[in-house]
């Protein structure tokens, strides 16, 4: 499925525009039973739809909802699931409007299919892109079932109620499970769909509740789950060996010599094509276990061609920078008289940041497993964009896309980082070279290292702001330099910044200046894009200027925002408006809950951040401890969230926990490096995660449950955590934190 | 190729494979428990982790040519019913984000419980260190370890929720915290309308 772009890194499929004209269908099953899905217009409901046509035009049959006569009610999850949680949360919601024990649901993994709308995971869009439509199924399903019993009983319908999965009649006391209700209910018409009440948020029973994920029980007694567990008769394994150099070409390999090695059945180069996120070029071993593809990749011998690569060094992007904050940017957007205010300053604060480029480093590593049968390719795999691999499989096998069938599979993490297919890519071209076995393809964790098709790219700010007589912040100039793909044109994907980022909007003069070095390295979206960079470099500079005038850092956050107020975009920009009220609202709540402003010992500190990513508002506040010799510990993170109305309470509470542990150890720990076009960090020993026993001893999160829409939680607390991490290391020991990541600095303190 | 006949989950399983097979590789591929994760290969992130005579170990740093009768435990076979208190815990605790990292987690946890039944929160730390979450549910992994350690967890792998009530979890989470804004009665969360209209993100 194509899908575009938002300006804060979301896939949206065009399919989601067609959502209000969508309406709901009901066939009858072979076996009884009935099935809800949604239909478009224009589409016969009868016509047997082709279930690997991932568009509008054909129709299929798209069970969200599914009860047999031996009451077994099966819920779709409909969109991939890789840690984030919506294979729980989204079936939740149908199973409200039902009125179903969510306990006793069978839950059925969709693959990819033409009839359920956009298929993805990013951008943090599952909740919101799927609330109303999922309650809608469920809603419509239940007033089918209460029709069915009303029918059954010769009794009105509005003298009925549900609970649990059964329609009761109270006056009478009888009641029927949905199962005996089944086939009579797929016999009736379907009502309009604006005509089916929904339930008042007050009547909600599942969601809102702590529910564990529905694939806990299989995780814990290690069941095969993940894409990497994948496992088909007569399966061959696969290994694939590129250049470490990005966009290095194969000169010659010693493929004949890897043939003859024990459990090699085959040993070829790809090509490869000129799409950075696709095939890469590369030498392919095909073997009859993983070990064996990975004890052969060990004995290659290639000739790469690393010209790419001459020149490009993370030292030499860092000099770059430098020299060229001192010429001046491009002006991109410039407020008032940012000069004017300068001069008439109480105070004037100059800083430099920086932070690297990072790997998103999901913990199983990037595969694919692929089987080339039936004139088609079927597989299964761990993608955010299943539809995008779709694509990309069928121009890079040549085959029509709907000969290219894509089941999904848990992914373990995502982050960003399987919104490429380059994995699917691989497999497919491989696939096509096992005479028809099935072939499962598993990256080494250096392969994965190196490889991360794209990584989070790295950036300069040279600030200036100035802070006026009254302790306000009167003026803010950055000048960004930032990275271009091959180019110093066009910022890279990920690596560029809005016009209206805060604080623009928020001050009288605000400039920003920007200036592109051009890298080889690819990069691309990372939990919470661009964000993930940027609120670190804002949020602690507006600290910086806090400081600088003698002002609360709490208070003078509240003071930038004003009002409450909707801030609009900008002219020209995409951005959505900006809420100050919500914002506001989490920054005291954050403040308040964490004890923000009671005394703390010298060496310990508290640090403020906030931030409106993916449509949600986060503020945090860090509290640290600093030993004299500069041993950093985090006693506590308290996290304040507005993203609406929370579904699943655990799944909630566990992604903002996670975003704290995984902003924790990314700023303290990570960057990748390059030297002459080829990345320096290759496992865990050299780019680290965090561990356990350097993890907040304690996460506190508050969900401020505002009147509006639900929306995302995978990416919004992340870009908060450094700031404010960084924040209360200088509330601690008086030093600033100003090069990503935190371990380059001394922390020392006397 | 030689031949190995190794103890695993109290069952003789014998395999044909290299001398240098990692454990870990001959369990995924040829003995059909893919519950062992590969992670790093290096013994770095402990995804691997099974237990060799009760002691956990890296399965990626084990060739199979090392364990000889030694009875190997992997995930599979921690309970045979699938009923350790530490799997139950995981569960009441909701601990699992995408999952991957939890049996090495639960098996490591599992030894060092049997060695501590009591441990202290840094003993947990410290036996908890060499296994990674990239997802960062360590707040969860101590508090599941503390309950199983202190029998606190359902009678049985609990399914969804079982135990999933505020309060339960070892963080405190305050869902009514700070003040909410006036509700537009027209267009409030029930109809599914932004009360405050929000842009396409």
């Amino acid at each position: 499925m194509k899908t575009k772009r938002t300006p804060d890194g979301g896939h949206r499929s065009p399919l989601q525009d067609l959502s209000r004209r969508e309406f709901l269908r009901v066939s009858t099953l072979a076996g009884g039973g009935f099935v809800i899905g949604y239909a478009l217009p224009g589409t016969a409901f009868a016509q047997a739809g082709n279930a690997l046509d991932n568009t509008a035009r054909q129709f299929t049959p798209n069970p969200f909802i599914k009860i047999t006569p031996e009451n077994i009610i099966t819920i779709l999850a409909k969109n991939p699931e890789t840690g984030q949680g919506v294979k729980t949360s989204l079936p939740m919601i149908v199973a409200e409007e039902l009125d179903a024990d969510f306990s006793t649901i069978v839950i059925e993994q969709a693959g990819l299919r033409g009839d359920v709308g956009a298929q993805f995971a990013g951008g943090s869009r599952s909740t919101p892109d799927n609330y109303m439509r999922l309650r809608q199924a469920g809603a419509t399903a239940r007033v089918m079932l209460i029709e069915a019993a009303a029918q059954t009983w010769g009794v009105p319908a509005a003298e009925l109620t549900t609970d649990k999965g059964k329609v009761i009649h109270a006056p009478t006391g009888r009641s029927l499970t949905y199962g005996q209700l089944a086939t009579k209910a797929a016999t009736l018409p379907i009502p309009d769909e604006k005509t089916v009440r929904l339930k008042k948020e007050g009547e909600f029973r599942v969601m809102g509740s702590r529910v564990g994920g529905v694939d806990n029980p299989a995780i814990v007694t290690g069941q095969r789950l993940f894409g990497i567990d994948q496992k088909f008769p007569g399966m061959v394994y696969a290994a694939y060996e590129k250049c470490p150099v990005y966009g290095g070409k194969v000169v010659s390999a010693n493929t004949e010599r890897i043939k003859k090695l024990p459990g090699v059945l085959d040993c070829f180069v790809l090509e490869g094509t000129d799409n950075v996120t696709g095939l890469a070029p590369g030498v392919a071993i095909i073997g009859t276990s993983t070990w064996a593809t990975f004890s052969a990749k060990k004995q290659l011998q290639i000739e790469w061609d690393e010209s790419a690569g001459a020149g490009h060094s993370s030292e030499g992007y860092a000099a770059k920078a430098a020299e060229l904050a001192k010429a001046g940017g491009a002006n991109v957007r410039n407020d008032g008289d940012t000069a004017a205010a300068f001069a008439s300053a109480a105070k004037v604060v100059e800083s430099a940041y920086s932070y690297p480029f990072l790997n998103h480093a999901t913990l199983e590593p990037q595969g694919c497993t692929a089987w080339v049968k039936d004139g088609g390719i079927e597989m299964w795999t761990t993608s955010q964009t299943p539809g995008s691999g779709q694509d990309l499989v069928s121009k890079t096998v040549n085959l029509p896309k709907e000969k290219v069938r894509i089941n999904f599979v848990r992914g373990g993490g995502g982050f960003g980082r399987r919104l490429a297919n380059d994995y699917m890519a691989e497999v497919a071209a491989i696939a096509m070279r096992t005479n028809g076995a099935p072939v499962k393809l598993t990256w080494t964790r250096e392969d994965d290292m190196r490889h991360d098709v794209y990584h989070r790219p790295g950036g300069y700010h040279f600030l200036k702001g100035a802070v006026d007589a009254q302790g306000k912040i009167s003026a803010w100039h950055d000048h960004f330099v930032t990275f271009g793909f091959k180019n110093t044109e066009k910022p890279a994907s990920g690596a560029d910044l809005s016009k209206d980022e805060l604080p623009a909007r928020f001050l009288p003069n605000f400039r920003l200046d920007q200036t592109i070095i051009s890298t080889m390295v690819p990069s691309g979206p990372m939990r919470a894009p661009r964000s993930n960079a940027l609120a670190f470099v804002f949020q602690s500079f507006i600290d910086e200027l806090a400081h600088a005038a003698g002002r609360d850092p709490v208070a003078l956050r509240l003071e930038l925002l004003g009002e409450d107020r909707i801030v609009p975009s900008s002219p020209g920009q995409q951005g959505p408006p900006y809420n100050t009220g919500r914002m506001k609202g989490v920054i005291k709540l954050a403040a308040e809950k964490s004890g923000w402003g009671s005394p703390l010992p010298k060496g310990e500190g508290r640090g403020i951040a906030f931030h409106f990513s993916h449509s949600g508002y986060i503020a945090m506040v860090a509290h640290v401890v600093v030993s004299k010799d500069g041993n950093l510990r985090v006693p506590q993170v308290t996290a304040a969230c507005d993203v609406g109305p929370i579904i699943n309470l655990s799944g909630a509470e566990n992604q903002v926990e996670g975003s704290v542990v995984d902003g924790l150890g990314t700023i303290w720990l990570q960057e990748m490096t390059y030297e002459e076009g080829r990345a320096v960090q290759s496992n865990f020993h050299d780019f680290p995660l965090l561990r356990i026993n350097a993890a907040p001893e304690r996460i506190a999160v508050h969900f401020l449950q505002s009147a509006n829409p639900p929306t995302g939680l995978g990416e919004p607390p992340y870009p908060v955590v450094p700031p404010a991490i960084c924040n209360a290391i200088f509330a601690a020991t008086g030093k600033r934190i100003r090069q990503w990541p935190i371990n380059k600095s001394d922390l020392s303190w006397a | 190729m030689p031949t190995y006949t190794l103890k695993i989950n109290g069952q003789a399983r014998t395999i044909n494979v290299p001398a240098d097979t990692p454990l870990l590789w001959a369990l995924r591929d040829h003995l059909d428990l893919v519950g062992t994760k590969y992670g790093c290969g290096m013994g770095l992130c402990g995804a691997c982790t099974v237990h060799l005579n009760g002691a956990a170990v890296r399965s990626c740093q084990t060739p199979v040519s090392a364990v000889g009768n030694t009875p190997v435990t992997t995930i599979e076979g921690l309970d045979p019913a699938g009923q350790h208190p530490l799997q139950k815990a995981w569960c009441d605790h909701d601990v699992a984000q995408c999952g991957y990292c939890q049996a090495g987690q639960i098996m490591t946890a599992a030894a060092f419980l049997k060695q501590n039944p009591s441990p202290s929160d840094p003993q947990i730390d410290d036996a908890m260190a060499g296994n990674l979450c990239r997802c960062g549910t360590y707040i969860r992994i101590r508090a599941a370890i503390k309950d199983a350690a202190a029998g606190h967890t359902s009678q049985k792998l609990s399914l969804r929720g079982d135990r999933l009530q505020p309060g339960d979890a070892a963080i405190h989470l305050d869902r009514h915290g700070g003040q909410c804004p006036p509700r537009d009665a027209k267009a409030g969360f029930a109809s599914g309308q932004p009360a405050i209209p929000e842009g396409a993100a």
